[in-house]
């Protein structure tokens, strides 16, 4: 086994749009095992900070430190995006394709893209141009794209946020099997339910700010932050 | 009306019987736009893909300047390549002037912004949808441009049959660099300008008839093309 490149640091991380801090100053350490999610209304900065850990934005101020040397960090981790993004090709080209970038060759990159696109059920569709899947489909493809590379850290922005229960259900099944596997599951929300399904920590965040850190029954059950309950209570919205 | 009519019996006439002149002329002038759209291709298509996924600091200007020599007059450019070509010119010792090369060279300058911008255009599009996942996964800017070309293949397709177009029914550049002369660098365009000159209308109009076919018939050979394509790979 290779060093890990948890825990992943951050230390008065700011990250500034114009002349608004979106999020921070953060200190925040993520290492160890299970499923941390960010849960907070619109605009409190869950997808960004999911960004930031991922390297997609830059602190303005402050450092975000993995533990292991740059160079293959970020190729060690996966990122879900709200929207799915879905490749104008096939759906087994879909999920081979980070394969293929890390040079894996063609035949053994198809054949484990065949195990996982019968894995998330689309064998049947899995030829078909990707574009015409449903938002369900497509988001199972792109979480079969971001686990077919084997990340010890895997992001996910809210990634049932526009689909109905069943399909919900199923990608919650991917993430816990993932979680099972021993993937770092990162994860933003603002879904209570799911919340409390997966989480093995949670993370209120609002403006920009973390308010509490802790475990999902004690953050559901007794938060300690006054606007933690306002949130629970549906006071906070924005 | 019945200068149509006459050309359009000479035009079938001349295919009939395979007119030897007019076969000649129809196939020099396919040698002589597809040679170049092919390199243009080879050019332009990699150069959009690269423009759409490269940030510097002179991207906007060199995206306009791009824009703007799409619109080259054919004239002016093969003004230029007839100087840099001819005896006097820096290499005219290549002696290439009045050859197809010299064609050929003066329609790549004419065609491979055209297609450079419009796959530019079309790809600029696909970045921005793939942008955030491409870069997720450490993709290399080779590799980027890869997924953008092959992706956006139809489009690109697209792109290279407006080249096509533009290379085929263009005189201009051709007339100046090419000359016209006979058996060596006459081609439709510049034989119509020529039959129109010495009032043979009907033929003038045959060979139209027969320019504006092939252009058809490319356009949807390759439409036929993309859509077995579609069916087939995927
Ligand atoms: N590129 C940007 N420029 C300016 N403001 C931005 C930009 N990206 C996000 N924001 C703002 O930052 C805040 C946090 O956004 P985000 O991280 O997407 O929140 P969340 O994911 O929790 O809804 C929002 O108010 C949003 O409008
Ligand atoms: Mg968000």
């Amino acid at each position: 086994m290779v060093e890990t490149i948890l825990p992943v640091e951050l230390q008065n991380a700011i990250v500034r749009k114009g002349t608004k801090d979106i999020i921070g100053p953060l200190n925040l350490t993520f290492g160890g095992k299970g499923c941390s999610i960010v849960i907070g209304p619109n605009g409190a900065g869950k997808t960004t900070l999911l960004r930031l850990l991922h390297g997609l934005e830059r602190t303005t101020s402050g450092t975000v430190r993995w533990a292991a040397r740059k160079g293959d960090t970020y190729s060690r981790q996966s990122f879900v995006f709200q929207a799915p993004v879905v490749l104008r090709r096939s759906g087994i080209e879909n999920i081979a394709y980070p394969l293929y970038v890390r040079g894996v060759v063609k035949k053994a990159a198809r054949a484990e893209a065949e195990k996982w696109i019968g894995d998330i059920g689309l064998r049947d569709v899995g030829n078909n141009d990707a574009s015409v899947l449903s938002g369900g489909e497509k988001q199972k493809l792109a979480m079969a794209r971001a686990l077919i590379t084997k990340p010890e850290v895997l992001f996910l922005d809210e990634p049932t946020a526009n689909l109905d229960g069943a399909a919900t259900l199923e990608i919650e099944g991917l993430i816990r099997a993932a979680v099972e596997a021993g993937t770092r599951v990162i994860m933003a929300t603002h879904d209570f339910g799911q919340a409390r399904r997966l989480a093995t920590e949670i993370l209120f965040m609002y403006h920009g700010k973390v308010h509490e850190r802790a475990t999902a029954d004690t953050f559901f059950d007794d938060p300690q932050s006054e606007e933690a309950r306002k949130f629970l209570r549906g006071d906070l919205l924005v | 009306m019945n200068d149509l009519l006459a050309g359009l019996q000479s035009a079938f006439g001349l295919i009939i019987h395979l007119d030897h002149d007019l076969v000649e002329i129809s196939l020099r002038s396919l040698q002589v736009t597809l040679s170049a759209v092919f390199i243009s291709a080879a050019i332009g298509l990699p150069f959009g893909a690269w423009l759409s996924v490269t940030r510097f600091r002179y991207r906007r200007f060199a995206i306009a300047l791009l824009n703007a020599l799409m619109g080259l007059p054919p004239v002016v450019v093969g003004l230029f390549v007839y100087i840099l070509l001819s005896r006097s010119g820096p290499f005219g010792v290549l002696d290439l002037l009045f050859t197809p090369t010299a064609m050929i060279i003066a329609q790549v300058i004419i065609v491979t912004p055209i297609i450079a911008s419009i796959a530019h255009q079309s790809m600029r599009e696909l970045w921005f949808l793939y942008h955030d996942l491409l870069i997720s996964i450490k993709t290399t800017k080779w590799q980027r441009m890869q997924a953008l070309l092959w992706d956006g293949r139809r489009s690109l397709l697209t792109a290279t049959l407006t080249g096509f177009g533009r290379g085929i029914g263009e005189i201009g550049a051709i007339m100046i660099v090419g000359g016209n002369i006979d058996h060596l660098t006459r081609v439709l365009t510049t034989a119509i300008a020529l039959e129109v000159g010495k009032g043979d209308f009907p033929l003038a109009l045959g060979l139209g008839i027969i320019l504006i076919s092939i252009a058809i018939l490319i356009n949807l050979s390759i439409h036929v093309l993309s859509r077995t394509e579609r069916e087939g790979t995927w």
